[in-house]
Formats: structure tokens, sequence, C-alpha cells
């Protein structure tokens, strides 16, 4: 499948935005893992923003960058969002919640438990009525929502945006399920090359499995291995290299995926 | 989009497990639902709840994934001969070319919340035998079912809530298209949780009778659990008269709240009108839609304000939910698939517990079973985000 990138968005500890983050994934700058740098959701109404929590507004942020550059039309935009979790931090309350006698959900957190929260906080704030999935693919999240948004821009032939976003839980779930930091990727793909279009993707899921792309960096592979949507990371890389490249990104029962990516 | 058959399909839920049941539930006009004695529940409400004996524990090798929502989806495959379709297709196709495309809303998350329970005093662990990537984890159902059916193409589980398993049509008729696979199992598991229960609860949106779509009296919606499965492929020219096949899909966000729909229905119209188009049909092919109706005030009153704008009085409509419950992610699979049964058995389902009513509303209801074969159908999945799916269907000639 033959996809072209319009925008990058990216957010994650010491990674604030692509353009900041650009000459980081190229090598140019040492990777300092920092503090997670969001900023503060104007688009979205005051009391729905009060309702707001980290995976929602690392998913939004994300997905606004990568949509910037582009000048396309948000409310026209279909989108795939992707994480192994959403919101682990909603869950852990419900669920300690219910382990207790006063068995409360409250209404506001219970609406917030959807898996698809993020994708509908995004319909809210742009006024989108374009179609939108949302998908889990518990660690090959970020392939599985590559090859839906690729399946979907080629197939309708329109421009569709990939925000993926994971986040770690709270105890006692980070001890069965941790993950590394908080990442959030968005990916704004077109069906054609056009005049914002920088680069060319050709993504394709074949039998059998190759050796996956680390990156260079220690701290950066560690963010790529511990987070599901750290996996894009390889990616992001390749988009910061001006010379095309060929990644292997891993995929379900020992699968993988490869992404040519081209300059264009 | 080109037409794709519906080569296999299966359906458990508290109307029974398999097909046969269901239809002689809806021909019979039964409902599933029952007043809750679900786990430790203490709700005034009613559940379309699969009796837990019939839920049996996964094989051993299969222990770590063994939850409430794995079982169901282990009870649902086994029908039907469905495993045997399955595994005719993978001879064909080989299995790196079946996708699975699934839906669920809350997974094996009762297996976490009763593991919170039982939490270590000391350190406020869970318990060792917990299992987060083979069971709470929303993937899980896949990592179950992608084993189950011996799959290696690409698989997925989508998530959007109410809509999860009407849209799991969308991936798979695209990915077919894109070329990464030849065929697709489609479907999706959803069971009872404490989440869902009380948390529809807190919204007020739990009826405290067996819900009554489209009824005047309508107030609030029953929840209940089931499994659906479906096989996909590409269709022959000329398709074989009987042929069950998928036309269209349509998908559309609402844009306004997390958990009202829009008052106009306005994403709801747009999700219809999209299907249509995929399907290249217009509003007076359709001869029956089997309507979202959870038999809240407000679904039903801009479900009917869309579908009113769209069909008029051409279609008969029916939500089927006052039989089954409100499946929540498998409401879009299990739908589908009573479009399918009405289609073959020839006939369409009017609405189970739907006393009087509403006069407000507008669409042309079926209170009762209608004696006609509907040749194109539609089935309406709408869910929590403002997340919307209509799907075509039809019987070729």
């Amino acid at each position: 499948m033959e996809v072209f990138v319009e925008g990058v968005g990216l957010r994650g500890p010491g990674l604030s935005g692509w353009a900041a983050s650009h000459p980081i994934l190229a090598g140019a700058v040492p990777y300092v893992p920092g503090e997670l740098v969001l900023p503060p959701l104007d688009l979205l109404p005051a009391a729905e923003r009060r309702r707001t929590g980290l995976p929602i507004k690392l998913a939004l942020n994300a997905g606004l960058e990568a949509l910037a550059s582009s000048g396309r039309p948000p409310e026209t935009l279909a989108s795939v969002f992707t994480s192994s979790g959403a919101d682990g931090q909603v869950i852990h309350q419900i669920c300690e919640s219910l382990a207790g006698e006063d068995r409360e959900v409250s209404p506001t957190r219970f609406h917030n438990s959807v898996h698809n929260a993020p994708a509908g906080y995004w319909s809210i704030a742009l006024r989108s009525r374009a179609a939108s999935t949302s998908l889990c693919c518990f660690d090959c999240c970020f392939v599985a929502g590559l090859l839906e948004a690729c399946a979907y821009c080629i197939t309708e032939t329109e421009p569709t945006l990939l925000v993926s976003y994971d986040v770690p839980y709270p105890e006692p779930l980070n001890a069965v399920r941790p993950i590394t930091g908080s990442v959030g990727v968005a990916l704004l793909l077109a069906p054609h090359a056009t005049s914002a279009s920088f680069a060319r993707l050709d993504v394709q899921a074949e039998p059998g499995a190759r050796v996956p792309t680390r990156m260079q960096d220690p701290a950066l592979e560690a963010l790529r291995s511990g987070n599901p949507t750290g996996r894009a990371l390889p990616v992001l890389g390749a988009l910061a290299e001006p010379s095309a490249t060929a990644l292997v990104l891993e995929y379900l029962r020992g699968r993988t995926v490869t992404v040519a990516v081209s300059p264009c | 989009m080109k037409p794709l058959t519906l080569s296999a399909f299966t359906l458990t839920s508290s109307l029974g497990v398999g097909l046969r049941k269901h239809a002689e539930a809806l021909t019979g006009r039964r409902s599933g639902l029952v007043p809750c004695a679900f786990e430790s529940a203490r709700l005034d409400t009613w559940v379309g709840h699969v009796p837990d004996e019939q839920l049996t524990p996964l094989p051993e090798e299969m222990a770590a994934a063994d939850c409430r929502n794995n079982r169901l989806a282990q009870l649902a495959l086994a029908q039907d001969g469905f495993l045997d379709a399955v595994a005719r297709a993978r001879s064909r196709y080989g299995a790196h070319r079946i996708g699975l495309f699934l839906g669920t809303s809350t997974s094996g998350l009762l297996h976490t919340e009763l593991a919170y329970r039982h939490r270590e005093a000391s350190t406020g662990a869970l318990p060792r035998a917990f299992d987060y990537a083979a069971t709470q984890n929303s993937f899980s159902l896949g990592r179950f079912v992608q084993a189950q059916l011996e799959l290696e193409g690409p698989a997925v589980v989508i998530s959007t809530a109410c809509s999860s398993s009407a849209k799991v049509f969308g991936s798979a008729a695209r990915m077919l298209a894109a070329g990464l696979c030849d065929a697709a199992v489609v479907g999706g598991a959803d069971s009872l949780c404490l989440t869902t229960l009380y948390g529809f609860a807190s919204l007020e949106l739990l009826s405290s009778a067996p819900c009554r779509p489209f009824d005047s009296e309508r107030n609030g919606i029953s929840i209940g659990e089931g499994a659906g499965f479906a096989l996909l492929e590409r269709g022959q020219t000329p398709e074989p008269a009987g042929t069950l096949q998928l036309l269209g899909v349509g998908e559309s966000s609402d844009a306004h709240h997390m958990s009202t729909p829009h008052p106009e229905g306005a994403g709801a119209r747009a999700a219809m009108q999209r299907a249509l188009s995929s399907a290249t049909l217009a509003a007076r092919d359709i001869d029956y839609i089997n309507l979202h109706g959870t038999a809240t005030r407000s679904n039903d009153a801009a479900e009917d304000k869309a579908v009113y704008d769209l069909f008029g009085t051409g279609a008969a409509c029916s939500s089927t939910k006052g039989a089954t419950g409100h499946l929540l992610g498998t409401s879009g699979i299990a739908e589908a698939i009573i479009c399918a049964l009405a289609m073959r058995e020839q006939f369409m389902p009017g609405s189970a517990n739907t006393q009087r009513l509403d006069p407000s509303l507008r669409v042309r209801y079926l209170l009762g079973n209608a004696r006609q074969a509907p040749m194109r159908v539609m089935s309406n999945s709408f869910g929590f985000g403002g997340s919307n799916c209509s799907l075509v269907f039809g019987r070729a000639r």
C-alpha cells in the first residue's frame, strides 16, 4: 500500500512536538528523556476539557500537530485511533470502586472508560462527522493502525489521520502490564502526492518474519520496546532522514510488516 | 463497494446457542431478558444473561485466557459448523490470507473487576494468576479467536463502544479491497460485567423493566451479552440465488456529546446515507431496517428523526433489543446476523416487549412479525463517543 505523509505529530518524554524532536530523531541532537509537555487543548469547550484525562490530551495533541502543517479541513478528515489500553487510570478507578462496598461509578468516568473516548473528543473538538475508528492490537497497536489507515486511505481515496497513543497504567495494573513513558504519534496520510506531502510510505504485510528495526540511541530504543506506540519511532526516525530507507516493524504471531520510506 | 458473500455465520445470546434458537425465538416472539441475578450486582434491572453453566472453561493449553468473554466466544464459535467453514477457507486461501476483525467494548474486564477483590493485602498486587494480555486487554478476544481458528492474517480488535462489531465489516471490506487478505472472519463478543451494569446505572439509562424500544413508556436499556461471527468472502458473478451479501457500509461521527446522541440524529443520518451510497442503492430499495433502538428516550427519538428523514415510512423498522437486550460491543454483529436470518427465513422481526408505540415517533415500526421476505436490509449501530455505523445486506435473487 502506497501513501504520502503530509504531517507528523509526536509527544513523549522529552519529545515536545515533531518539529522540536526532528533533530533528535535524525541523530543530530542527543535524546534526553524528560518531562511530557502537553499544550492546553483550547479547541475543546471548557466543560469537555475538564473531563479529559492524559490519554485524551496526548492523542489530541499529536493529532492536531500532524494536521497543522497540511492545511486540510479537519471536519472532513477520516481518522484511525489506536492504543493498547486507552485510559488505564479510569479503568483502575472503576475497578477499585467496584471491588469496594460502595459501587458508585461516576457517569463521566464511565463514558471516558470506552476505548474510543479520544476519538469522541476529537470529533467534538473539531466538529467532525467523518468516519473514525478505534483499534486495539496489544503491543502491535501502531502497526495495526498503520494498516487500517493505509487501507482506508487507498480504498476510499481520502486523506486519513492515524493517531497512536499509549500511557502507563497506575498500580496494580502497571505491574502486570508495564508501559514505558507516555507516547503519542500521529501521521496524516494522503492517497496521492500533494504540495504538503514530503515522504512516500510503501507498507507491505507479507508472511514471514524479519529482524525488527531498532533505535540506535539506547534511551529511544527503551521507549520503542517499552511502549506500544513507541514502535512507531523507527518510522519517525526515517521521516526525519533525507534518504530512502526500509524498516521492519514487529506484527502478530512472529510476522513483520515492512515500511519503505522515501522522500518526495 | 464490491459485494461480499456471508458464507457462514453464527450467533449466541440469551435467546439461545446458535442460529436455530435465534430463528425460533424471533419467529416465536420470545425475549431472553430476565431479572438481573448476574454475579453480585444489586440493581433493579433486567439482563440478557447467557446461563453461566453453558460457559465452560477454556482448554488447558489456553487456561491463561480463561475468562467469561473468551468462554462466550468459544461457545459461539463451536456452533453452526462455523469452525469447519473457517477450516475450509483456510485450506482454500491459506491461514495467512484470512483476516480477523472483531469488536468488543469491555473484553475480559469482568476478570479484572474480580481480580481487584483479591489484591494482596500489604502490596495491593493483583493475584499471580491474573493474565492481563490474555483477558483484560481489548485484543485478548482477537488473540484467543486467532488461536482457535488458526488464522495468521491481519488481525485487530475494534473498540468503539456499541458500534464496535458493526464497524468490523468496514475494516474487513477495505482490507479485502486493498489486497491484504482474500477472506475475513468478522464478529465480536461482549459479556456482562459490573462496569457496564453500574456505569449505565450511573447514567440513569437502565430500565427497571425489560426494555421497550420505541414504546411511549420506554425508560432505558436492558444490557445483554453475546457473541457472533461471520465469514466474508469475495462474491461470484453471477451470485447464486439466495446468497446473502454485505452490500454497503457507512461510518460517521456525531461531533456532539460523549454519551448522548445528536438530538436530530445528524451523525446517524450521515452513516445511513453513506451506507446507501456505498451499496449504490436508494432509500426506497431498503425493505427492513434493524434499528439501534436501545429504548432510551433520547436514542429512539434521534434515530426516528434520522430514519424518517431518509426513508419516510417506506421501510419497515424494528429494534430486536427487546428480545436480546443491548449487546453493547456485540450488537453490531448480532443484529447483522438477525438481518441475515430475516432474509433467509423470509420474515421481518417485530419488537419484543414494546406495548404502545410512542405516537411522536414517525417511522413504520413493526410491533409484530411481518411474513414478508426482505431482500435488502439495513442494520444500525450507534455508540458512545458518537460512533455510528450502518450496514446494508441483501439476498441475491
